[in-house]
């Protein structure tokens, strides 16, 4: 008996250029045209993204402020629970909300300097070696 | 919005509070078909409850006149659950992984990209539902290996067979794993780390 078989593909180029919609139906290539009919583009949340902040599911989150009393109920609750650093994906999980609604949330918190962003480490084209390292060093103490 | 009253928000428990010392945090994707056991890996090495984020996505067909500009985008709800390892005081590492709808996750901005790498899980029952999303990643770029959970009641192929039908490269690491063992999970994701260190080497 042998196993179905898979066809490998190969890094398509980026897209170039086109702001939005964002990376419209990736990965169709190989299933021919037709799929084109099935194309997607996704829209975020609210309809202007433009100047939401740069926040990643893993950028930590501390609340350095407490909630003035003019905050939104959602506001306080995320600044409570970023007492602690708090990635934008847990709070999104323990609020109950969207990502993309978390993201718009803290960027009102951020303009208003209620909260600070530790900005994540993202793969760059050179992984940093010693970041690697120490991911390697904490999982071998599972 | 059915905001709930913020009194009866269930947060972390005190044990899952990272210190304040959290400076970092990266990001590892678990990939692989539904009901291949990514929510089971996520869980077995998560040192927190694992958790769920959700997106919502808007999704429209271009190019079906019919449809341009009606009223007939639909929203898909994408969830995602997510554990997390810390890995010292200042660096924390995050594990994502969901229980379907795959095609979605490519369109959810920045969670491949800012990720370090992935994990393919394969079922050998069904091989067929891991090979979208390698392909996809191949397109992307994004470096990966290929875990084999190996469920007991499984058709056991030899590694090479397996390799063969994925048609991956002969860098790729493969291994076997017990998605359920901690051990058997943290030794995957050693293997991913072991790659990316050794892509790094090379591109230096």
């Amino acid at each position: 008996m042998s196993p179905p078989q898979r066809r490998r593909r190969f890094p398509k180029a980026p897209p170039q250029e086109k702001p939005a919609p964002p990376p419209a139906a990736e990965g169709e290539g190989g299933q021919g045209r037709t799929r084109d009919l099935e194309r997607l583009y996704v829209v975020t949340g609210q309809a202007d993204g433009a100047d939401r902040a740069e926040l990643d599911l893993v950028t930590l989150i501390v609340a350095c402020a407490d909630a003035p009393p003019s905050a939104q109920p959602e506001q306080s609750a995320l600044l409570r629970l970023c007492q602690a650093p708090m990635s934008v994906a847990e709070v999104s999980a323990y609020l109950n909300l969207p990502f993309s609604v978390v993201t718009v949330l803290l960027t009102e918190l951020l303009t208003a300097e209620l909260v600070q962003a530790r900005v994540p480490i993202v793969r760059s084209e050179l992984p940093d070696r010693s970041l690697l390292e120490a991911v390697m060093h904490g999982l071998q103490k599972l | 919005m059915d905001f709930k009253s913020s009194d009866t928000i269930p947060g972390p428990r005190a044990e899952d509070h990272l210190p304040h010392t959290a400076t970092a945090a990266v990001k590892i994707v678990i990939v692989g078909g539904f009901g291949v056991g990514k929510t089971t890996m996520v869980g077995s090495v998560s040192e927190i409850r694992p958790l769920t984020t959700e997106e919502t996505m808007t999704q429209a067909g271009i190019g079906v006149d019919d449809n341009y500009g009606s009223e007939t985008k639909t929203a898909t709800t994408v969830a995602m659950d997510f554990g997390r390892i810390s890995i010292t005081e200042q660096l924390v590492l995050y594990l994502f992984g969901t229980p379907g709808q795959e095609r979605f996750w490519f369109l959810w901005n920045g969670l491949f990209e800012g990720a370090l790498g992935a994990v393919v899980l394969v079922d050998t029952r069904r091989l067929e539902v891991s090979f979208d999303v390698i392909g996809r990643l191949e397109e992307r770029g994004v470096p990966f290996v290929v875990a084999v959970n190996d469920f007991p009641d499984a058709p056991r192929y030899p590694m090479d067979d397996l390799r063969a039908a994925l048609d991956l490269s002969e860098e790729i690491p493969m291994v076997k794993c017990d998605a359920r063992r901690r051990a058997s999970s943290r030794d995957v994701l050693m293997t991913l780390m072991r790659f990316l260190h050794s892509i790094a080497m090379a591109s230096t």
